[in-house]
Parts: C-alpha cells; sequence; structure tokens
C-alpha cells in the first residue's frame, strides 16, 4: 500500500531533516515508528500527508501504486490517506458535525457514492460515537475550539473513525493522555484494523502498544530508520533507551 | 509546482468568472441629460409627475448639496467624481407604469430571472414579496394585493407618492434629513424610485419584503430611496439585493434608507450588497455611498441591520439606529468583505437618547488580495440614556500580505450609568487550518469558504434562511483568488 525509498526531505530553511527512510506497508498492517523527539516522526507524517515548507530532496512514495508526492494534500486524503494531527487545529464558528460531514462527502463525492444528508450522517455519527464512547455534545461545539487536550485527540480517532481511510497515520496521538484517553485512543485504532486498511502509529512511548499490538515496530533516528523488528523491539526500547537502540545499529 | 501556486491558478481562473451578473440588458431607456442642475431636479420631479411639495423638498435638497463638499474623512482612496458627468434619471421606456406584472417589458423579466429573482409570483418562492427597481425606476412589485389585504402598503416609492402622499410627506426626510450628509442630500435631490412600506399597529408581515436593485445603464447613477415604517407593534422583516453590470467605469450609487419604528414595533433590515466590485486591476466597480438609518420612535421599538457586503469597489456606509424610545433596542450585525482593490470604509452609529437602552455591534471584516477593510462605529449616551448599554465586536480576518484592516471605534458617552464595551481582533486564515482541512478532503477554496463562514457566523445567522444560504455562496464567489 506504501512504499517509501530512500526518502530525503528539508525544511524550507535547508535543514535536512529525513535522511534516507525506507519503509514498505501493507494492506492490514500496523506499523509503529518509534524514537526520540526530534528524530524526524513529525515530519515523515507530515511529508506523507503533504503538508507545504517540506522540500523532497531524494526519493520517491508510492500509495497505492501512484506517486504520492505529486499529489496536493487534498487530493491524498479523497484517495484515504488520513493523519491524526499531534495538535488538532480550531476552526472558530464551524460547528464539528457540519465540519465532520463536509469532510465525509468531500471524500464521497471523490469516489462517486452519494453525499449524505444531515440525518443519514447523524445516524452513522451517533454509533460511532457510542462504539468509542464519545459523548455526543462534542459534534455541537467548534472544530477543536475549547476542546481539552483528550477531546481533541478523541475528535481525530472520531474524524478516523467516520472517514475509514485506506491509510492512516497517527502522530503521537498518544501524547499527553491519561491511561482512559489512551484505551480510548487504543479503541479506535483497533476498531479500525482490518484486511483492507493500514495504520501507522508514529509514537515516543511504548505505553500505547500495550492496547495496539503493532505488526511491525521501526525505530527512526537522526533521519533514518536504524532498527525494524516486531513488537519485541518496542518493549526493548522501553526497557533500554534509544541510546542502546543507536549504538545496536 | 508547489501547492499554493497551482492552488493560487487554479484560483485565478476562477475570478475570471467569478461576477456572474455583469451582463448589461439591451433596453430602450429614457433618460436626463447628463449633469445636475436645478433643471435636472425639475426634470426628474416632473417626470415623476411628483406635487409640489415633493419639488421643493427636492430644491431645498439640491441647495443644500450645492454648498457641501464630498466628505473625505474615511479611509477610502478614489478618484474624483465628476458628477456633472453622471445621468440622474434612467427608465425603460414603456407607456406609463405597468398595471400589472404582464404588462411589464419581457426582456426586463428576463433580466430578473437571469438575476435568479423571478418576477411572476407564480414562480416566487413562497413567503417573499420583491419589488424591483431597475436603473431609477420600480418595475413590478409583487404579492401586493396579500398584503394589502392586512393593511401593508408595499410599493415603489413613485406609487407611494401617488397613492399614499399623507404617508410619505409624514415620514420622507425625518431620520435622514436632506442636508444629512452630501450623499443624502444628494439623494433627496435626484432620488428616483425605491422601495415604500407601511405596516400598520398590531400587523406581524406574514413574508419577507424585498427589493431587488439593479443598475443598467451606462454613466447612470442609482439614487433610491426607500422609507420603511412599522407602526405601533408591528413587524416586518425586509430583504435588500443589488448587482451590477460590469463595466470599466466607476459608477455611483447613492442611496437613502430610513426606517421608523413606533411603539413595540420590530424592523429587521438584511442586506446583501454584491454591486459589480472591478476587475482584478481595481478597474471600475460600483462607488457605493449609502445612508441608512433607523429610528427606534417608540418605547420597546427594536431594529436590526444585517449586511453583506461583498460587492463594490468603494463601500460608505453606516447603518445606524436612533434609540428614542425607552428600552428600544437597535443591532448591527455585518460582514464586509474586500478582496483584489476593493475599499470598504462601513460601520455603524448607535445614538442612545432614551433611558435602558440597548445597542450591539458585531462587525466582521475579510480583507484579502490588496482589498482595505475599515470598521467605522460611534456608540453614543446622550445625558437622558439611564442604563444603556452597549456590546461591540469587531474582528477582523485578513487573508494574504498586501491587505489592511483597520478599526476607528468613536465611544462618546455622557451618562454615567451607561455601560459600553467593545472588543476587538484581528487573525489570518492559518497555514495549518487550511492544511488541517485539506488534510480532511476539502479542497483550498472550500476550506477557505469553510473557514470564513465560521468567521462569520454570528452574522450570518441573523440573515432570513434563503438569504444566508446566498450569502454563504456569495462569501466564496468574492474570495476567489484571494490566496497566493
Amino acid at each position: 500500500m506504501l512504499e517509501v525509498t530512500n526518502l530525503h526531505a528539508r525544511l524550507n530553511d535547508g535543514r535536512e531533516i529525513l535522511r534516507g527512510i525506507d519503509l514498505s506497508v501493507k494492506a492490514g498492517e500496523v506499523h509503529a515508528i518509534m524514537g526520540p523527539n526530534g528524530s524526524g516522526k513529525s515530519t515523515l507524517a507530515a511529508v506523507l500527508a503533504g503538508r507545504e515548507g517540506y522540500e523532497v530532496s531524494e526519493g520517491s512514495v508510492s500509495y497505492l501504486g501512484r506517486d504520492l508526492l505529486v499529489m496536493p494534500a487534498d487530493e491524498r486524503a479523497r484517495e484515504g490517506l488520513f493523519l491524526a494531527f499531534q495538535y488538532p487545529i480550531e476552526i472558530p464558528g464551524v460547528n464539528n458535525m457540519y465540519f465532520l460531514r463536509t469532510a465525509l462527502n468531500a471524500q464521497r463525492r471523490h469516489r462517486g457514492e452519494p453525499e449524505l444528508d444531515a440525518g443519514q450522517f447523524l445516524r452513522i455519527v451517533r454509533a460511532r460515537l457510542k462504539l468509542l464512547d464519545i459523548g455526543e455534545d462534542l459534534l455541537q461545539r467548534a472544530v477543536n475550539v475549547g476542546f481539552s487536550g483528550g477531546e481533541k485527540k478523541r475528535n481525530e480517532i472520531l474524524q478516523m473513525a467516520m472517514l475509514e481511510p485506506r491509510l492512516a497515520i497517527l502522530d503521537e496521538t498518544d501524547s499527553g493522555l491519561d491511561i482512559d484517553a489512551l484505551k480510548l485512543v487504543a479503541r479506535g485504532v483497533n476498531e479500525q484494523r482490518s484486511p483492507e486498511r493500514a495504520i501507522v502509529v508514529i509514537t515516543h512511548y511504548q505505553r500505547l502498544l500495550d492496547y495496539v499490538e503493532p505488526d511491525r515496530v521501526h525505530v527512526l533516528q537522526r533521519g533514518r530508520i536504524i532498527q525494524s523488528g516486531d513488537k519485541a523491539l518496542a518493549v526493548e526500547l522501553e526497557r533500554r533507551g534509544y541510546g542502546a537502540a543507536e549504538e545496536a545499529a | 509546482m508547489s501547492a499554493s501556486s497551482e492552488t493560487l491558478q487554479t484560483l485565478r481562473s476562477l475570478a475570471r468568472e467569478s461576477y456572474k451578473y455583469g451582463f448589461i440588458t439591451e433596453i430602450d431607456a429614457e433618460a436626463a441629460p447628463p449633469g445636475l442642475t436645478e433643471d435636472t431636479v425639475r426634470f426628474i420631479s416632473a417626470k415623476k409627475e411628483e406635487p409640489a411639495w415633493l419639488l421643493e423638498w427636492r430644491l431645498a435638497a439640491f441647495r443644500a448639496w450645492c454648498g457641501m463638499a464630498q466628505p473625505d474623512w474615511a479611509k477610502l482612496q478614489l478618484t474624483p467624481i465628476d458628477y456633472q458627468a453622471a445621468t440622474y434619471y434612467s427608465a425603460p421606456r414603456q407607456s406609463a407604469g405597468p398595471k400589472s406584472i404582464d404588462e411589464v417589458d419581457p426582456e426586463l423579466l428576463r433580466t430578473y430571472e437571469k438575476l435568479g429573482i423571478p418576477l411572476r409570483e407564480r414562480e416566487i418562492l413562497a413567503g417573499v414579496a420583491v419589488d424591483a427597481v431597475f436603473d431609477s425606476i420600480s418595475v413590478a412589485t409583487t404579492f401586493k394585493e396579500q398584503l394589502g389585504e392586512l393593511g401593508i402598503i408595499f410599493c415603489s416609492m413613485g406609487e407611494a407618492v401617488r397613492e399614499h402622499p399623507e404617508l410619505v410627506r409624514k415620514y420622507l426626510g425625518t431620520v435622514v434629513p436632506q442636508n444629512d450628509n452630501f450623499f443624502a442630500a444628494l439623494n433627496s435631490a435626484v432620488f428616483s424610485d425605491g422601495s415604500f412600506a407601511y405596516v400598520p399597529p398590531g400587523v406581524r408581515c406574514p413574508m419577507e419584503l424585498s427589493t431587488y436593485f439593479r443598475i443598467n445603464a451606462a454613466k447612470t447613477g442609482q439614487f433610491e430611496r426607500t422609507l420603511l415604517i412599522a407602526d405601533a407593534g408591528a413587524y416586518v422583516s425586509y430583504l435588500e439585493g443589488c448587482t451590477a453590470p460590469q463595466r470599466d467605469e466607476n459608477q455611483l450609487h447613492a442611496a437613502v434608507v430610513e426606517l421608523i419604528a413606533h411603539e413595540d414595533a420590530q424592523v429587521k433590515y438584511s442586506t446583501v450588497q454584491n454591486w459589480y466590485p472591478g476587475d482584478a486591476e481595481g478597474r471600475g466597480g460600483i462607488y457605493n455611498f449609502v445612508t441608512k438609518r433607523g429610528a427606534c420612535r417608540g418605547a420597546r421599538s427594536k431594529i436590526s441591520w444585517t449586511q453583506v457586503e461583498t460587492g463594490s469597489a468603494i463601500t460608505w456606509k453606516y447603518p445606524s439606529c436612533v434609540l428614542e424610545g425607552d428600552h428600544s433596542v437597535g443591532e448591527f450585525y455585518s460582514v464586509a468583505i474586500t478582496n483584489n482593490r476593493q475599499q470598504a470604509d462601513t460601520g455603524t452609529k448607535m445614538i442612545h437618547i432614551g433611558s435602558d437602552t440597548r445597542s450591539t455591534i458585531v462587525s466582521k471584516g475579510i480583507s484579502a488580495g490588496r482589498g482595505q477593510n475599515t470598521y467605522r462605529g460611534l456608540v453614543r449616551v446622550q445625558p437622558r440614556a439611564r442604563g444603556a448599554r452597549n456590546h461591540t465586536q469587531c474582528d477582523s480576518l485578513l487573508i494574504g500580505e498586501r491587505c489592511g484592516a483597520h478599526t476607528v471605534p468613536y465611544i462618546e458617552v455622557r451618562n454615567p450609568s451607561a455601560r459600553v464595551e467593545h472588543e476587538a481582533t484581528a487573525s489570518r486564515i492559518s497555514e495549518e487550518q487550511l492544511f488541517y482541512c485539506r488534510q480532511r478532503g476539502l479542497t483550498t477554496e472550500d476550506a477557505i469558504s469553510l473557514i470564513v463562514n465560521g468567521f462569520c457566523r454570528e452574522v450570518l445567522k441573523e440573515l432570513p434562511m434563503e438569504f444566508a444560504v446566498e450569502a454563504q455562496k456569495l462569501l466564496a464567489v468574492s474570495l476567489e483568488g484571494s490566496v497566493g
């Protein structure tokens, strides 16, 4: 589904952040990308999602057989690539439910499916809310405005559950969450696991991986994946720290 | 090509076709010779077969105007206007006034259909009565009979002068006097038509009253005059829409609107102004100099202005409320967008005279391109206005680096018990917001439109339903080409 080959990317100021990433994610898999602060985790997520401000200087990314890097960000989204933001953005005055329906309908239009009216949408979103144990009041507020940290993350998970992406990238969705919120996020991710869908979980800590079991774990350090393995690698990292991983590499 | 430059190109191509009301209707028109003298005023008055008092009233205005200078205090840059080069009266040539819709020139009806304003009653959305003003003349008023059964008068100003002279004479110029300001004096001298409505005591007008203004003829100013009166305990909601053809020269629009609310009466006045804004380089477009004022004459009366200003090259407009009655309420909700080279200097005046009067001002200014957007507002509390309260909220949104937003609040309080609050914010549409929306599948244009609509929400929710949908679309169109 996703083939990242020798990906180099730098900031507009010239600093190189990604220095040759290789990553292969197949449908049905859950990958965890771990690494210390500043290792390039969020940059990788941003480049894959098409955020401006980065220049890809080398390498390629193929997504569902297409060149991902030439697609504008919104087209990537409509092709099923979803990014759960580390810091979800506030949009004052825009009703959260309206936002979600607008997004879903933009994607449905793209796929040639009929748009959902308010009633149809409400039925679906209510079912998801129940499944994720999220209160309905979240829908009636302006997008992320005045949301607590936990609410923002829950809202990202709700968006993912509604948009049903082919490839979901979660950028430190677990950071700053208490244990209950963490479990809720984990539930959202596990609920999304399916043979057609790939999920990439980017995280600093191992603790989310207590609840979401990854098929592959990668260690990102200074813009490169220096080690890959199964879930045992995550446990080892937690025990020995990222420094040991670097030495081993 | 980066995503933003690509977006810019898409938007530019859209912007070229964005003003879809720019067509010209070929119609035989009868016009006054260009220029403005007492003879022009007499010509217009004679054309309209007006009574002597009204001619005198116009002449008084004309003389006042001759002694006045065009105001220059607004933050607007405009080419000098040659008042002697403009034409002050242009009317589609038809044998007398149309008695019914079937007598209206089919070419005119087609024009309004193109504008999405069908005048034939059977085709009209239920619940909206329309008066359509084409250049200087009202061409049709719909639903007149149904309204008449309730004692509601809704007709063109010209017809009101003929059929209800006592009402016109009683109220005309009592809110905006002939010599109020330069543009109001000009309008008072040469006003051609406009709408008139009177809602009798205790009657709640069952449908939205609406006027649609259209400038068609070249080099012609439009000077309509609207007068709405809600008698004691009455309620009326009124909508105003405007468009003009796309022309390279600037055209002048100087309207006057007067609202009167008696005891316990409510008037809600909504405008969606979409006059031709000029092209991306600032060529052409309407110069929109409008005086709108409402008088809350009676106790507990309420006047509410809602405006969505997206068009015009220049907007100079301050819909105001004079709160004379005790416990009367004035409201002003405004969205003003300036894109490309558009300039707007707009706001309101809330004059608190009676005790326990309240006013609310919510102004949302959006600047894009090289647009300049100024909020100018006055809150004045007179000595007798015990317990007066005002809340003003004034937000500016900037899109791009070359536009400007300015806030000029004037606050004058002469009663110590008054409470006046002013809040102002300025912000930008951030790259983060755009990326967040696009990451969920929205195109850049849809994302901007969503964010701007969110920004304007408090104002848009004040609009009547059918208008709100129109206004949302208009906001999106007005901002095309704004991201670079």
